[in-house]
């Protein structure tokens, strides 16, 4: 077993607003391998973003990293100067975001945007040396080299999340932030994405975490999945293991609830609502919608166990 | 027989005039009939610029064809009394993909419910009325006491999408135009609200037209598809057939592309269709020729007709030019009619 690359070790976020502070991240614990890809599956609102930009130490105000330690190849990130972090980010660990195609300046080339990773990173190199990296890059992500003379609007959408992709490994990070990086693209488009983003994190060694709704997406592209539900992980295991025999009951709903190609089926919808962050139930968060709920469940956080090898969840049923 | 509603050799083009020059055609050439005895689920599928919203919004009525006729009961929409356009609206809803959109924030729930009861007289007296939208809100599984009284705000997505649903039900619609309804709820919800879309309409004798980008609820909930690409059909016919054994190249690619939801089933890593194409000519050519993996010279030179591959089934692909031509306002010719 390698070294772990990235450790995040009961971590705690909180958005403070005036109605309270809304837990959006609570006692997160999870480790990644170098090369790995890992997921983080939840619908909207369990705190899967938060996290990732968590691990970037990108939270703005009113948001606050509360507690905890992300600790990226040895380096305690919550301890770095904003200096240091400033480093850290890119060079180290990079983010492909949730529309990142649409943050590309619209009145700035391609290869200039690509060219001011590197240079605020301290790399100077010369003009040649320049373009010929900006060219290595844009190839690599399966774009050809006349591209860096190009704006954003000439580009189409997978075309631009490619440029995205190609400034996020522009450094060689050791660990990549996809999240939903494919959720404005049609899907043939975005298999094409993803088998790209498979193929440079495959070529760095670098460890990826997808994070996103998506179960087919992470079917097809992660090792590891973790399941987020109400700023918790509930649920962490092999993508196998998860798909195959799912230990959380909200696991369990997820899977269940997935439209096949194979059979038509009776949906299995989930019953209930995702909880309030503002207003979280007492005990176990998905007590209320929970299908096996017990009474303990309703007053005890059920604490993460090891129910498997190599894979742990949090709920009292084991 | 006339049909419910019926597209027949509609065509969209956007621009075109003195100020865009660039036409667009949205949609060309486009056939649906739409009947609701017996009461049956058709799915239109498409990516982003297939003409699928295009489609939906000539079937409400909403855009003006630039060819062709849109009928209702055998009238065309766009020349019949205001009387008659009354009742087509009424008759024909819509669900709209944003649940989030559609809502003026600073009225409550109440108001989108409301209004059509007045509006079309639905119940003689207020509490007759709220009698009514109260048991339309528990058709669609929401407790009348948790959702009445409430700002748009305080409901979640999906609350807000089932809202819609109920508030098309509360017409007594005889036909459902659904765009994307549920490409922004989470994933646990979405299942319940297609399920209860499909169960009420079938109870309530309301057929669906069902717009989407994606394959699999498609598939899970319609008996037909028609599957677009660059606004014009590229494969139509029994949903099943379709899906699972696609003819139509562009078909075949869209089909393999879903990110199956098992892990034991991965995508072939080899390289799909290019991703944008050349721009070809679409005014003479396929227009999928310039991804097609199969492209021949007869696809550069004229675009290709329905070809009726199965009994319920048509590709518009000279791969299969061995098989009858089948006209475009025949289309509905390979759909399978549900039994009741």
């Amino acid at each position: 077993m390698s070294e772990d690359i990235l450790q995040v070790k009961d971590l705690h976020v909180a958005y403070h607003t005036p109605r309270g502070p809304v837990r959006a991240v609570e006692g997160v614990s999870f480790t990644l391998k170098p090369g790995e890809r890992f997921g983080l599956v939840g619908e909207s609102g369990s705190g899967k973003s938060t996290m990732g930009l968590a691990i970037l130490r990108l939270i703005k105000p009113p948001g606050r990293i509360e507690s905890g330690e992300i600790i990226l190849a040895g380096k305690k990130l919550l301890e770095l100067t904003d200096q240091q972090m400033r480093r850290v980010r890119l060079a180290e660990v990079a983010m492909v975001a949730q529309g990142a195609m649409n943050s590309l300046n619209p009145v700035m080339l391609v290869r200039d945007q690509l060219a001011d990773g590197l240079l605020d990173h301290g790399i100077r190199p010369s003009e040649r040396e320049l373009n010929r990296r900006i060219a290595e890059l844009l190839e690599w992500v399966g774009l050809r080299p006349q591209v860096a003379g190009m704006y954003p609007h000439e580009l189409s959408g997978g075309m631009k999340q490619r440029v995205v992709i190609a400034m996020a490994i522009s450094l060689r990070p050791k660990v990549i932030i996809a999240d939903e990086p494919t959720s404005a693209l049609d899907v043939v488009v975005q298999r094409q994405i993803m088998e790209t983003l498979r193929r440079v994190q495959a070529d760095l060694g670098a460890a990826v975490i997808l994070i996103g709704h998506d179960m087919g997406l992470m079917a097809q592209f992660v090792n590891r999945l973790g399941v987020m539900y109400a700023g918790k992980l509930v649920e962490v295991a092999p993508v196998r293991d998860i798909f195959h025999e799912p230990l959380h009951p909200y696991s369990q709903g997820l899977i269940a609830s997935l439209p096949s190609l194979e059979e038509k089926a009776v949906f299995q919808g989930m019953g209930g609502l995702p909880p309030s962050l503002l207003n979280k139930p007492r005990g176990c968060p998905f007590h209320p919608r929970c299908p096996f709920v017990m009474d303990r469940c309703k007053t005890d956080v059920p604490a993460p166990r090891a129910a498997r090898p190599n894979r742990w969840v949090a709920c009292h049923l084991y | 027989m006339t049909a419910l509603l019926e597209a027949q050799e509609v065509t969209k083009i956007f621009g075109g005039g003195l100020l865009h020059k660039r036409r667009t055609v949205a949609l060309e050439n486009f056939s649906l009939a739409i009947d609701n005895h017996p009461p049956s689920i058709t799915a239109i599928v498409g990516e982003s610029g297939s003409g699928k919203t295009t489609a939906a919004r000539l079937l409400l009525g909403l855009t003006r064809p630039t060819r062709g006729t849109v009928r209702y009961a055998g009238k065309d929409i766009w020349s019949m009394p205001a009387r008659e356009w009354r009742t087509f609206r009424r008759d024909v809803q819509v669900i709209f993909q944003d649940p989030y959109e559609v809502y003026n924030p600073f009225y409550k729930v109440d108001h989108v419910l409301e209004t059509p009861v007045a509006k079309y007289q639905l119940a003689p007296t207020r509490a007759a009325g709220r009698a009514l939208i109260e048991e339309t809100l528990a058709k669609v599984g929401l407790r009348p006491e948790e959702t009445l009284g409430r700002f748009p705000h305080q409901l979640s997505g999906g609350q807000r999408q089932r809202v819609m649903v109920a508030r098309a039900l509360l017409l007594k619609p005889r036909l459902i135009i659904a765009d994307e309804p549920v490409s922004m709820v989470d994933a646990s919800l979405r299942a319940t609200i297609l399920d209860s879309l499909r169960k009420l309409t079938r109870e309530l004798n309301v057929s669906v037209v069902y717009i989407t980008h994606d394959l699999t609820t498609a598939y899970q909930i319609s008996e037909n598809i028609i599957v677009l690409y660059r606004g014009s059909v590229a494969e139509a016919g029994e949903v099943g057939l379709v899906v699972k054994q696609p003819k139509h190249p562009y078909t075949q690619l869209l089909v393999s592309s879903i990110p199956r939801p098992d892990p034991d089933h991965t995508w072939e890593m080899e390289q799909g269709a290019s991703e944008v194409g050349r721009q070809a000519d679409t005014s003479v050519a396929c227009r999928f020729a310039d991804r097609c993996p199969f492209a021949m010279a007869i696809c550069l030179e004229k675009p290709p007709p329905l070809f009726q591959t199965d009994q319920h089934r048509a590709a518009a692909c000279y791969l299969y030019q061995e098989a009858p031509v089948l006209a475009t306002e025949q289309m509905d010719a390979v759909f399978v009619v549900p039994t009741a």
